[in-house]
């Protein structure tokens, strides 16, 4: 446990991405198995425990802390593992922490009953950089700048092994990863994964640079869809079992048996999943409402139905297809789904055009009278790539809405920004009365969060623990990619995707937008 | 004993401020720091060490007169006594206690209580009113052993001998004490200064505290400060001074550093938590021990420290002196 602490902060200290890859492909070339690969496991999120969840733990330091005290440092902190932590106020425990592995073991388990006890005599016990890595090991969220990507890429280094050949095999293989670190290392061969066993990481779009592409590409060569506002799914489909993975290759079929239950055929489809009846896509906080959940309920799947809107095919039947052009890849596709009605899927039609200026009208149109998000473009002769590849598929998301809004509270940011007052609330005119519209805590850079943070400190009207009221006077230009209804806010409505354009340091509050402006930006369903 | 001593640190019998950021007649000074010593004041009391600091920073003439008064020397003035106790935080550093009527009113200034070579030790003062900074004045603020941190810093010196290690410390204070944990652990080899370091360690030295050999920066080549101890203020870490050292370490001694995600801001590889105050459980310490009933709490996590001496049954207000940094992120 000791070499992993160190391991960690390292890792959230080094500001150099190389020499973040050289500390773990050190730690995985000279650590034994299984503890790399329970390593690995935690570094690319793959480990979470039944019984310890942040709540529990937190459960288990208010046993110890006041809980006020603790509510102040957690806000001055902003990470909730670190604040556990530094505030345990027990030290010199009865063992010292046990290895990775066996830590890990002991964690899964004991007994729920048992978990309290069992986690603070780990805090005691640990010393102060072991408590830090314990607590995020067991909360799952590290927050210390290191992506899943980063770690396979130090696999890499490691054993000269491409990258693409790792991810291949990624999701097929399980942790603590004995048969990777064996074949890295060149003592066995590389695993063998079947298709329907495992997730294929997506192709993914850039957005368009209006200025610059559109001189440079041919219309000809292009096919444009409609860009769906749900969340980007893989579908497996094989024999006599069905895959529904998110796009960072999470396992979400549990949580949709209306859609899993009711597919058919054999391949790997690529498409948008989004709730609606009769194959009728409803706004994205219908979908919502199903998201991040376990399971579903009966009543939840009857209001709002799940369905897939399928865009491309990675696998036909058993036969990888993806190095076949986009166009042949569509009429693969087609031809799927001419071969059986089915009633949870759909195929997401390309849209015609003849130049850029007439997709641009198609565009706006779609934006106004559907609330389409854009369009996407795709290269008609790409192969299907894992990644973001450029000059293959673009987005062309429809102009923001803007509106003037006046900050209202802000509250302290987590993670890279802690401890800065980053989290925004801002509000339109209702009469004379501000109502909240809608939050949002990116889009500054990091120069005007900074003024943004003294603002706020030299404004404050009052503080409700950590969320401090400040004067009505700063206008923000929000932009948001639409308004819908919503029965959480006061204000009656909820902005998608906001984002800071502009500070308006300039604008008088009173000047700023009326509520009724933003209701008229509500699609009419 | 708001008769006293008014929120603005004013003792209103002698017309005497302690602290002050505006010019004015009578000052009492309770060390060198400059969001606590401002020059132009007309009267300034404080320690030898403290105006020798004083004058150092903003030349001989940056008060009208000095009174120096040494450690437990108690200065009558009309009705009131005031008489200076070591605060341990830097060379010279005084708390103050003001005496009237038989009440007893101590000002901390800012203090720390763990030894350290570079400032007189902290005497505890027992009193009726007890006004304390709070700079670390909340429970995740539990300072390791410094001699510890010294030990990471040789560790990674060992571990990295091609690379500079630059330490950013405030050139007042943790400089000298970080040159004098290093001489502590055995570290005999040169130590590389910024120039704005200088004035400030001869200063020390000539006032009993051998530091070393030291070395400007500037004017060593870039092979001799390879795997080279170099001291820099906090500001320097970043710009262009540092990146001609042979691939830096940023390092940083600071209390703060216990923060890893404050470390991360600002880019720092080696944080060591090195403090020149008190940290929670010294504060709380400090509070039981000096017996006061009334605590007043300034610079820094006014809240928490004066919810926890009401929780304790004190009556305890946060000051909110206007000017101070916010976030008193300066040591």
């Amino acid at each position: 446990m000791k070499r992993f602490a160190q391991l960690l902060e390292t890792l959230a200290l080094t500001p150099s991405r190389n020499r973040k890859i050289e500390a773990l492909a050190e730690y995985f070339a000279t650590t034994p198995d299984p503890d790399r690969g329970y390593a690995l496991a935690v570094l690319t999120g793959a480990l979470s425990f039944a019984h310890i969840k942040p709540a529990r733990l937190k459960e288990v330091v208010l046993a110890e802390v006041d809980p006020h005290l603790f509510a102040l440092s957690y806000d001055y902190v902003g990470d909730l593992g670190e604040t556990i932590a530094l505030i345990w106020p027990h030290t010199g425990g009865t063992r010292a922490l046990p290895a990775l592995s066996d830590l890990i073991e002991l964690l899964n388990t004991t007994a729920k009953s048992d978990v309290a006890a069992l986690i603070t005599e780990l805090l005691t016990s640990a010393a102060i950089n072991e408590r830090w890595a314990l607590v995020k090991l067991a909360t799952g969220g590290l927050r210390i700048g290191i992506s899943e990507r980063l770690a396979k890429t130090a696999l890499a280094e490691m054993s000269g092994i491409d990258l693409k050949e790792i991810e291949e095999i990624w999701h097929g293989i399980k942790m603590p990863y004995g048969a990777l670190f064996s074949w890295l290392e060149g003592k066995s061969p590389k695993p063998d994964i079947h298709h329907t066993a495992r997730f294929h990481p997506l192709m993914l779009s850039n957005p368009i640079d209006e200025e610059r592409d559109f001189d440079l590409l041919d219309p000809a060569d292009f096919a444009a869809e409609w860009k769906w506002d749900g969340i980007r799914v893989q579908l497996i489909l094989g024999a006599g079992e069905v895959s529904l993975f998110s796009r960072t290759g999470e396992d979400i079929g549990a949580a949709f048996p209306d859609v899993t239950g009711s597919v058919f055929g054999r391949g790997v489809l690529d498409g948008e999943l989004l709730v609606g009846h009769a194959l009728v896509p409803a706004p994205f906080n219908a979908l919502q409402q199903r998201l991040n959940r376990k399971t579903a309920t009966e009543r939840l799947m009857a209001e709002h139905p799940g369905f897939i809107r399928v865009y491309d095919m990675l696998f036909d039947g058993d036969a990888d297809i993806r190095a076949l052009p986009w166009s042949e890849r569509r009429q693969r596709l087609e031809h799927f789904f001419a071969s059986g009605a089915q009633t949870r899927l759909d195929l997401s039609e390309t849209i015609p055009f003849a130049d850029w200026a007439q997709l641009g009208a198609i565009r706006r149109r779609g934006a106004d009278e559907n609330g389409h998000e854009g369009v996407m473009i795709k290269l008609r002769s790409a192969p299907y790539v894992p990644g973001r590849p450029k000059g293959n598929w673009y987005k062309w998301k429809r102009d923001p809405n803007l509106v003037d809004a006046v900050l209202m509270y802000a509250q302290r940011g987590h993670g890279k920004r802690s401890s800065y007052y980053s989290d925004f609330t801002f509000g339109a005119w209702r009469g004379t009365e501000l109502v909240p519209i809608g939050k949002a805590y990116f889009g500054f850079t990091d120069a005007e969060l900074r003024q943004l943070d003294k603002w706020v400190r030299t404004h404050t009207i009052q503080s409700f623990g950590p969320v401090r009221e400040v004067e009505k006077s700063l206008v923000f230009e929000v932009a948001f990619d639409s308004a819908q209804l919503s029965t959480r806010h006061k204000s009656g409505v909820a902005l998608r995707f906001p984002r800071i354009n502009r500070i308006r340091w300039d604008k008088p509050a009173g000047e700023a937008a009326q509520l009724a402006e933003v209701e008229a930006l509500i699609p009419a369903t | 004993m708001a008769q006293m001593l008014d929120r603005n640190l004013h003792i209103r019998s002698i017309d005497a401020y302690i602290d002050p950021l505006l010019p004015r007649e009578r000052a009492i000074i309770t060390h060198g720091h400059a969001d606590h010593a401002r020059p132009g004041h007309s009267k300034v009391l404080a320690t030898p060490d403290t105006i020798a600091i004083m004058q150092t920073r903003y030349g001989p003439d940056c008060a009208g007169s000095f009174q120096p008064v040494g450690f437990g020397e108690p200065v009558r003035i009309d009705e009131t006594t005031i008489t200076l106790y070591p605060a341990g935080h830097i060379l010279g550093s005084a708390q103050v206690l003001i005496e009237q009527g038989g009440l007893r009113v101590v000002v901390t200034g800012d203090y720390k209580r763990l030894p350290d070579r570079t400032a007189q030790p902290f005497e505890l003062v027992e009193c009726d009113l007890l006004v304390t900074e709070a700079t670390f004045g909340l429970p995740v603020f539990q300072h390791p052993d410094p001699a510890d941190e010294i030990g990471r810093l040789l560790k990674s010196l060992a571990d990295h001998p091609a690379r500079a290690h630059v330490i950013g410390a405030y050139a007042l204070g943790k400089a000298q004490r970080v040159i004098a944990l290093l001489r502590e652990a055995g570290y005999d080899r040169p130590i590389y200064l910024h120039g704005a370091m200088i004035r400030l360690c001869a200063l020390y030295e000539e006032r009993g505290i051998p530091l070393g050999p030291l070395r400007y920066a500037t004017e060593a080549d870039k092979a001799e400060l390879a795997g080279a101890v170099v001291i820099a203020p906090p500001s320097a870490l970043k710009d262009r001074w540092s990146r001609r050292l042979p691939d830096p370490v940023l390092a940083m001694a600071s209390g703060w550093m216990s923060v890893k995600q404050r470390a991360r801001q600002r880019g720092v590889e080696l944080p060591l938590v090195i403090s020149d105050h008190v940290d929670w459980p010294e504060l709380t310490q400090t509070i039981a021990d000096c017996r006061a009933e009334t605590v007043w709490v300034t610079h820094g996590r006014e809240d928490a420290l004066v919810y926890y001496c009401r929780q304790m049954g004190l009556a305890a207000e946060p000051l909110n002196i206007q000017g101070y940094e916010d976030e008193g992120e300066e040591e």
